[in-house]
């Protein structure tokens, strides 16, 4: 089984050199830390600002300079900052190429479920509705189960609907999947010591397994 | 030269009354206007629709508002971090409009540019396109969102001149400009106010025709939400 820093390494494989990225608020944010140093990527911010840097050392704090998780935060050499509109118009725009989030459940047809739960609290979608609808390549960072041990990669969304058929990959701590264009999860790879039977049982979705599927290797 | 310059909150909020429809710029915390809004809490509203990306928090912003009971509804995308808020819609006191973040800025800045509704990808499919026109272009679905104006928007920037024109420092810019452009009143408050004259014109963010008022703040705190820092 993956734990959440694993699944971060393991999503930063996926990034590709040049790319604007979009990071959600939990293990999304961790990613920034297991980019590989040789890409050049520049992290977007949809509070407005292109070029997120690490947090700040305790005497560079500055209350005016935070992320969409309301961290405080620096920015990188060749950074540049924006209005709300302008930073949707990025996103909306399809200026944005990778968008990674987290999902409470993610359904067989690429539809994602991560903002509202009935009964409880009900905090607001944020921006995850504008980003899913528009990202043209989205990768989902989740638990492959619940706590309680139903499989949250299913048929049909149960919860509230955040975007329909938009999910292209998710990275579990069980495996690594992608959402086939016709419907349907393909198991590509099994984290450590997880069998494919495991991933099968656990999966309530539709799901291809083809050949041998290789095991995740970390260093 | 047309004068907006006004001595402070106080004055500046004086014919705000209830049941308005009033937009607060900011980004969580980041970027509030935090003197207009003690100046609204010293009078007695209530009924107000609050047109904000966040509701505050507890003690601070447009909670205190919350919990003065000014506010009928809040429209905002993210509303987390607030428990009077939560105790307030699940009673049934509060009315809440959730809509997707980038429809948000986008409706305020439509509103403020004279655009009656637009086409967005961001819901369809979900319980926000409940209601709305559907339409396809070039093979995709969008929904149709309406522009928003308010009968007082209230943004804050890092400095402004008494033509109005103002100049936002990093991400305390936010939903500001738009929000600027979509008040019938726009009332800016600036950590720094300046004569005309002295604020580079290539460097304006706000132009000051969409402000009627002007003042500089005092004691601003800035509170942050989430403290993060790196060893270094």
């Amino acid at each position: 089984m993956l734990d959440k820093t694993q699944i971060a390494k393991r999503i930063a494989r996926e990034v590709k050199n040049g790319q604007y990225i979009n990071l959600g608020i939990g293990i999304p944010t961790l990613v920034a830390n297991y980019i590989p140093e040789n890409l050049e990527v520049v992290l977007q911010s949809e509070n407005g600002l292109l070029g997120i840097g690490p947090f700040p050392t305790e005497d560079k704090i500055d209350p005016d300079l935070i992320n969409a998780g309301k961290q405080t935060i620096t920015m990188v050499k060749g950074s540049a900052l924006f209005n709300s509109a302008d930073s949707f118009a990025m996103i909306r725009g399809g200026h944005v190429h990778l968008t990674i989030l987290g999902a409470m459940e993610v359904s067989e047809n690429g539809d994602i479920s991560n903002w509202k739960i009935p009964g409880k609290m009900v905090k607001g979608m944020g921006g995850a509705m504008d980003l899913v609808a528009s990202a043209e390549n989205i990768i989902v960072a989740m638990q492959h189960c619940s706590k309680d041990g139903q499989s949250k990669l299913l048929k049909e969304c149960s919860l509230p609907i955040t975007g329909i058929k938009c999910v292209k990959k998710i990275v579990t701590d069980l495996a690594v999947l992608d959402v086939l264009p016709e419907g349907g999860f393909k198991l590509l790879e099994r984290a450590p010591g997880v069998t494919v039977e495991e991933i099968v049982s656990k999966t309530e979705g539709r799901l291809l397994v083809e050949g041998e599927i290789p095991e995740m290797v970390f260093d | 030269m047309i004068t907006k310059t006004v001595t402070n909150a106080a004055e500046a909020v004086k014919d705000v009354v209830s049941d308005s429809v009033l937009m607060f710029g900011g980004f969580g915390l980041c970027g509030i206007p935090e003197n207009c809004i003690q100046a609204l809490l010293q009078k007695d509203l209530t009924g107000l629709t609050c047109i904000s990306n966040n509701a505050g928090v507890d003690d601070f912003g447009i909670g205190l508002m919350l919990k003065k009971r000014m506010v009928k509804k809040m429209i905002s995308s993210y509303v987390g971090e607030n428990a009077e808020f939560e105790r307030q819609l699940l009673s049934g006191e509060l009315e809440v409009d959730l809509i997707p973040q980038g429809t948000l800025a986008e409706r305020i800045r439509a509103g403020g540019a004279g655009i009656p509704a637009f086409f967005t990808p961001a819901g369809v499919g979900t319980e926000v396109a409940d209601g709305k026109e559907i339409r396809e272009f070039d093979g995709k679905i969008y929904l149709m969102e309406k522009g928003l104006r308010a009968d007082f928007a209230f943004v804050k920037a890092w400095k402004g001149d008494t033509a109005g024109n103002l100049i936002f420092k990093g991400t305390a810019r936010n939903f500001n400009p738009m929000m600027a452009t979509a008040g019938k009143i726009t009332i800016a408050e600036v950590e720094e106010l300046v004569p005309a004259g002295q604020l580079d014109p290539n460097h304006i963010h706000t132009p000051g025709i969409y402000v009627q008022r002007i003042f500089q703040g005092v004691d601003y705190e800035k509170r942050i939400e989430q403290r993060t820092v790196s060893k270094g």
